[in-house]
């Protein structure tokens, strides 16, 4: 051999017993005695577990039956699933009109899976968001009063925000817009606070009228959460600064806050927000016991975004904010243009995390009465006919959440890897 | 601003008022402060106002009243006729007991499955990744209500009973029936002498550091420890004429009488806290494993460490250090996800204090008794880890 030139000298094949699926499973499941053991009592275990599983849910189960009782002895009673999976999914919306829940629920999804998208971290995300939003609501309540203060407040925090965030960017057409924006605003609220504007509001109701009470099952779910991690984004952001500040008092309110929300558990929040909300706002006015449940949850997430977001405010180096000092940039224009947009960045992945745990979290409102997707699956079970298949259904809703949390955290995963990818050597 | 003349002395600048950072800084935080303030006096007189109308007495008063609702299961001694005070102090002690029985557990099985992610073998890496993916992408309601159903549906009544260890355990859907040795005043004395035997360790574990420190010798630390530990009592149940009279769980009508039972809602709750957050912990111990330097573990060998020794001098101080400050957070959401015991009916702080919640009407005080507990167990829970990292940590010179 060593008389060859080494030009023409050939690798060797590795011995046949290294290579193929012998030579992998030598290495990764028999590379030692008590490897093999090991291999051979998980191997055991496993067919034991397997074939007691498959057998009961499905050699021996039932698909058919459409009653409980016929369901009785066999494996499971995947019939019980077919029966109520649309009260399952929908709760206790009209029966007929279930499709309307269903397009919500795809419209939330579709605005999720959107935003996922990096091609749309712009401008397309608030109407992505905005559009999204408005269906899903038509939809839910079939009918929307959008009231004319709320129009013009929204015209001006929206001119407001415009402005502080593009003053320094925006070309003079759109700074007179926003500028429009903030007037048409403030002289419509104190022209209405005066009375010299009407109590208008501008009613599309194309759908009976479906109060929050008949609401149920996973729509109730993914707002819960979305719009729950929604609203509490830009108050965590303001939360996480505050904590951040130098200004003794700001920062004293801020971390009191925080430490008092992140240290009691969400079911205590729930429970104020039920029976300690209603002492709060003057006698005679009533909150929707949806929306009081969405204000605890906000409240909850914000603590909670603060944290995350603070982590990604320290790990800025010192020399972002002295540049922008340097710069002549005062703290707004420094936090908007130069902070934020890098801390937020780094913070993507762990509020994905965040949004993964609030989205199991919510299951916690069935405590104050709220049929979320596993209130739902719990009230499948409470039905007399169909008594007695526990595992069942919590299985199917426990793989109805499977499927959200896993996928998104490999999208939390993925973007993880993909957003280092400009820093990574 | 006129140009100074170069090489003057620099001399403070005067900025007006509406200009200057500390003044600015001054009267935003009067804003913040006085819309907060303005906010909470809105909140509260609301508050008053309600409280008024309602006729609710504010105060700690109801405290001492007779609580009137029955607990199905306490550490302490209590009956409906004992105080509400006394009902709540049940429920924190509940919290307690499955919290601290939960972190110790989820330590335990988190850092198994953590290692066992890690294995050579691929068939064991791959059943403890999906065992993590499995329990931490499913509600922790979800698994409570799924274990409290199986226990209470899928086990015999107390009359058919699945009996184990010679007909000493019982297993049934009233929860599992198990023998107690008879309370005896020696049992005291030896719980004295287990807490002398801890001191008595540690001492040994302080004299045999500076005696190695001073010899080189070492000392068989670990056996003389868990020797005195468990000695010291044993000798005081010898010296007290080693009782052995247990109470034994037996079928009288239609449940066991004697010995004692865990109580199905405390063992679904323990069951489920356990499973879903030895996931979260199995991922933390993981990535701390993971952080250390291949080099570690072959240095300690070259040094002529065993792989005992090389775990436990080497590899796991450093590995600690990134540990500890995620497990903390873990440790603090055990304790207050504990509170979801109140959907399956255990009876933690969350479900005493909603029940006299319902029964007073005193929503403020129970809501402040609530977040004051939980709050000073977080603390407590925080301070001890703090203390503990503050040890562990790298000292820097």
């Amino acid at each position: 051999m060593t008389d060859m030139p080494v030009g023409e000298r050939q690798p060797i094949a590795p011995p046949s017993d290294d290579t193929g699926i012998l030579g992998w499973a030598r290495k990764n499941l028999f590379s030692s005695w008590g490897n093999g053991l090991t291999t051979i009592v998980l191997i055991v275990a496993m067919v034991w577990i397997l074939s007691g599983f498959l057998e009961w849910a499905l050699f021996t189960a039932n698909f058919t039956a459409s009653t409980g009782s016929e369901c009785r002895g066999g494996g499971a009673c995947w019939a019980l699933i077919r029966e109520k999976f649309r009260y399952i999914f929908f709760g206790s919306f009209p029966y007929e009109q279930h499709w309307r829940p269903l397009f919500a629920v795809i419209a939330m999804l579709a605005m999720l899976v959107l935003s996922a998208d990096r091609r749309m971290w712009n401008w397309r995300l608030l109407v992505i968001w905005g559009v999204g939003s408005f269906i899903t609501f038509l939809l839910m309540f079939g009918q929307l009063h959008i009231p004319l203060s709320l129009m013009l407040f929204v015209a001006l925090a929206g001119g407001t925000i415009g402005l502080m965030m593009r003053s320094a960017v925006a070309d003079p057409t759109e700074r007179s817009a926003y500028y429009a924006l903030i007037v048409i605003g403030l002289v419509g609220l104190v022209l209405r606070i005066f009375g010299v504007l009407p109590s208008w509001s501008l009613a599309i109701a194309p759908l009976s009228y479906v109060e929050t009470s008949l609401w149920g099952g996973l729509p109730v779910t993914l707002i819960l959460a979305t719009y729950g991690l929604l609203f509490a984004f830009p108050y965590g952001i303001l939360l996480a600064l505050g904590r951040r500040s130098n200004l003794p008092l700001v920062k004293g309110l801020c971390v009191g806050f925080i430490e008092l929300i992140r240290g009691v558990p969400l079911i205590s929040l729930l429970i104020m927000a039920s029976v300690m909300l209603p002492l709060f706002l003057p006698s005679g006015t009533t909150i929707d016991k949806f929306l009081r449940a969405q204000v605890a949850v906000i409240l909850f997430a914000g603590a909670y975004i603060a944290e995350v977001i603070r982590g990604g405010l320290q790990s800025l180096p010192k020399g972002q904010f002295e540049a922008a000092d340097a710069m002549g940039l005062n703290y707004p224009q420094k936090t908007l243009l130069i902070i934020l947009p890098q801390a937020l960045r780094v913070v993507i992945p762990p509020l994905i995390n965040t949004f993964i745990g609030f989205f199991k979290d919510t299951s916690l409102v069935l405590i104050i009465g709220i049929f979320d997707f596993l209130n739902t699956a719990n009230q499948a079970l409470v039905d007399p006919n169909w008594a007695g298949f526990p595992g069942e259904v919590y299985l199917f809703a426990a793989f109805v959440y499977f499927i959200f949390c896993y996928s998104m955290s490999r999208y939390s995963k993925y973007l993880e890897v993909e957003l280092n990818k400009g820093t990574r050597r | 601003m006129a140009v100074e003349t170069l090489g003057s002395a620099p001399r403070k600048t005067r900025v007006a008022p509406w200009n200057d950072p500390v003044i600015r800084g001054w009267v935003f935080q009067i804003v913040v402060v006085g819309l907060v303030g303005l906010l909470a006096w809105y909140l509260v007189s609301n508050t008053m106002e309600n409280l008024a109308r309602q006729k609710i007495a504010s105060g700690f008063h109801y405290l001492e009243r007779e609580a009137g609702f029955e607990i199905g299961d306490t550490m302490i001694e209590y009956s409906p006729a004992s105080t509400y005070a006394r009902a709540i102090w049940v429920g924190i002690l509940n919290t307690l007991r499955v919290a601290v029985l939960g972190i110790i557990l989820a330590t335990i099985l988190g850092t198994l499955i953590g290692i066992g992610r890690l294995s050579p073998n691929w068939l064991l890496s791959r059943i403890c990744e999906w065992y993590v993916e499995a329990f931490r992408n499913v509600p922790l309601l979800l698994w409570l209500f799924l274990f409290y159903k199986l226990i209470s549906e899928a086990f015999p009544g107390p009359r058919q009973a699945i009996s184990m260890f010679w007909n000493s355990v019982f297993l049934s859907n009233r929860g599992v029936y198990f023998p107690v040795p008879t309370a005896d005043p020696i049992h005291a004395w030896m719980g004295i002498a287990f807490l002398i035997g801890i001191a008595g360790a540690f001492f040994i574990n302080r004299w045999a550091k500076q005696r190695q420190a001073r010899t080189g010798q070492p000392f068989p630390i670990l056996s003389s420890s868990l020797g005195i530990i468990i000695g010291l009592p044993l000798v005081v149940w010898l010296a007290g004429g080693a009782p052995s009279q247990m109470s034994w769980p037996e079928l009288k009508g239609f449940n066991f009488v004697g010995g004692t039972v865990i109580q199905p809602e405390f063992t679904a709750l323990l069951v489920g806290l356990v499973l879903y957050t030895s996931a979260f912990v199995a991922e933390i111990v993981r990535s701390g494993i993971l952080a250390l330097h291949k080099g570690q573990s072959e240095a300690a060998g070259a040094l002529g460490l065993s792989r005992g020794q090389a775990m436990r001098l080497v590899l796991l101080p450093q590995a600690l250090r990134v540990i500890v400050p995620p497990m903390t957070s873990q440790y603090l959401n055990i304790t207050k996800n504990s509170s979801l015991a109140i959907a399956i009916g255990y009876p933690d702080l969350v479900a005493s204090v909603n029940v006299t919640i319902n029964q007073t009407g005193q929503a403020i005080e129970n809501v402040l008794i609530i977040m004051a507990a939980y709050l000073s167990v977080s603390l407590s829970i925080s301070a001890f880890m703090n203390w503990y990292n503050k040890r562990i940590a790298l000292r820097e010179r």
